[in-house]
């Protein structure tokens, strides 16, 4: 390995494969990455890098790997979501209102990485507390991403909420990231940036320390650049957690070793009422092209039926604002963050809440405490809980039908502009989520995985959607899908 | 079901967020764009059908009644804005 730019085009498992053969050193590989997110600040990807902290982390590895004591993440460089408590860290969910805090704790999630000899590079940009599909919410400002319509030099968005996250992964600014997932938000940007993401079973990795959104959907999970990758990242996230109490019983799977398995007799159904009427014909000709891949690698193609799909998007954006309106009550400038003065507690709080929070968490902190209001719970909350059940029971039946996997486009669309659809009505933007929302509110994995490019070189991903706690069937079927299209990277511009 | 301008400056004042005329007017357009998203739901038979409150069939863990952790006030009280002597400063809320 010569130049430095050579290390940050490894994948994980190649940079495992390097460090314990001493190809180079975990401090040469984090200087590189450290060298690419300086040369990328223009991309907006990071909110704060903590070069002193990698190069320590760094220089353990080496001491692991001299001493043959390697773990499983030895000295691979990561970013980490603003959403994940990092002790004595910047951790503000890209709020204002979290103004300098420096949480003196660090989430389940991330102790997992770090004690399995990872390195952080530092915390990546996303949308205000996770709400968002175009990571143009952040205090911080919005991502740009790496990738560009060919022939065009217009900004566009890395999707959102964990658009630092996507950017930086297909960037190169990190091996791999940490993300999370309330509606769509790690495939989504996955599926803009030509990455991989995936969000697991409700109750895999623990939500300890990582900013609540909405509670019964949030999930963490990683993005990477190889379905591979994605596999050996979610090994270490995820845990049994005596701290979450949602935290599922059940013990961590084999992901990496599920990778490469043959895929022959699975079943996959395809659920007719995700061809959604104007869809683009080039989402049509991917789904039909990855339903071939399938077929090919001898796995069985099945018609199904969710026929409460279109019920998901607005029951969603009644459950998720309702719990979002009760997370965010805390910040209040009274513990942590944000204060800014009033005449009594009650305009302190006011006034506090009202400059620290952005437009678009203001919007749904009002809907959820109007859906939770005297009056309206019944006819808006309940209601769309009881709609959830239904929306499970569509994939309960499928699955009891013997089908083992669900594939579906990941998006309906490829990256827009920036500023795109700042005139838009909120729903519309919402629709960005629609073919992913669903997977939140049954509570099941979903993997969006690169399957070509559109008709501006721009990439577009496929989604795979599991049974609980079935994510090595996944990824089988991921690297069948990555085999098949191969690997996306964007031209550096930057 | 549509919500008006007091209705708005009604829930940003329970939601503790303050808001200006021009702003209450514009997050009134943009609810009732959503509610009115929303009211697709009611075309929905839903009688008989239990909310779902867990997507996981597990029940709630409980964790034993123990202190495991504390004794570090300076810290807890480390990212207040107004602390004093380990406690929390707020205006004052009793005459």
């Amino acid at each position: 390995m010569s130049s430095t730019t050579d290390l940050t085009s490894l994948t994980i498992a190649e940079i495992r494969d390097g460090l314990t053969a001493k190809a180079f050193s975990a401090t040469e590989l984090t200087k590189a990455y450290l060298a690419s997110m300086e040369a990328a600040r223009d991309l907006n990807a990071y909110i704060i890098e903590t070069p002193e902290q990698a190069l320590a982390m760094a220089a353990a590895s080496d001491e692991k790997l001299a001493k043959g004591e390697a773990r499983a993440l030895e000295g691979v460089p990561l970013g980490i979501k603003d959403l994940f408590a990092t002790e004595g860290v910047h951790t503000q969910a890209a709020s204002h209102i979290l103004d300098k805090f420096k949480p003196n704790y660090e989430s389940t999630v991330t102790a997992n990485l770090w004690n399995d000899g990872a390195v952080m590079l530092g915390k990546l940009n996303m949308d205000e507390f996770a709400m968002g599909s175009s990571n143009e919410t952040s205090y911080y400002g919005p991502v740009v991403n790496p990738w560009r319509k060919e022939g065009s030099n217009a900004p566009l968005v890395p999707g959102g909420s964990s658009g630092g996250s996507a950017a930086a992964v297909a960037a190169r600014l990190c091996a791999g990231a940490t993300a999370t997932d309330t509606g769509g938000s790690i495939r989504q940007p996955a599926a803009f940036t030509g990455t991989v993401g995936i969000k697991p079973t409700y109750g895999r990795c623990s939500r300890w320390g990582t900013v609540a959104f909405a509670s019964s959907l949030d999930q963490a999970g990683p993005i990477a650049r190889t379905v591979r990758d994605a596999a050996i990242l979610l090994k270490s996230m995820a845990s049994v957690d005596a701290k979450d109490t949602t935290s599922v019983d059940v013990p961590v799977g084999n992901y990496e070793g599920a990778v490469g398995q043959s895929v022959k007799g699975l079943r996959i159904g395809i659920p007719r009422e995700y061809r959604l009427d104007g869809m683009s014909a080039e989402i049509e000709a991917l789904w039909q092209q990855g339903i071939a891949w399938l077929k090919e690698a001898g796995a069985e193609i099945v018609d199904i039926s969710l026929p409460h799909t279109k019920y998901a998007l607005p029951a969603y954006y009644i459950v998720a604002p309702a719990e979002a309106s009760s997370n965010l009550a805390r910040y209040d400038g009274v513990r942590y963050g944000l204060r800014v003065p009033g005449e009594d507690i009650a305009s302190m709080y006011e006034n506090t809440r009202s400059a620290g929070f952005g437009r678009e968490v203001k919007r749904r902190i009002l809907i959820g405490t109007y859906v939770l209001s005297a009056g309206y719970y019944d006819a808006y909350y309940v209601r769309a809980q009881r709609i959830r059940t239904l929306i499970k029971r569509d994939f309960d039946l499928a699955f009891a039908a013997g089908v083992d996997a669900v594939l579906t486009p990941a998006t309906p669309s490829a990256a827009f502009g920036l500023e795109e659809m700042a005139l838009a009505s909120p729903v519309e933007m919402y629709l960005n989520d629609v073919f992913t929302v669903t997977v939140n509110m049954a509570g099941l994995p979903g993997l969006a995985v690169p399957a070509g490019l559109d008709k501006s070189k721009l990439p577009l991903g496929l989604q795979l959607i599991g049974r609980p706690f079935e994510e090595e069937t996944l990824f089988r079927l991921g690297q069948v899908i990555e085999d098949a299209a191969g690997t996306f990277t964007p031209s550096k511009w930057w | 079901m549509s919500v008006d301008i007091a209705t708005v400056k009604r829930v940003a004042h329970l939601a503790r967020i303050a808001v200006t005329e021009e702003e209450a007017a514009s997050f009134q357009g943009e609810i009732n764009a959503i509610l009115g998203f929303a009211e697709q739901l009611n075309e929905v038979d839903v009688e008989g059908v239990e909310p779902l409150t867990s997507v996981v069939a597990q029940t709630m863990k409980k964790r034993e009644d123990v202190v495991t952790d504390g004794f570090y006030a300076d810290r807890v009280v480390g990212n207040a804005p107004v602390s004093d002597d380990d406690f929390f400063v707020v205006p004052k809320v009793v005459e």
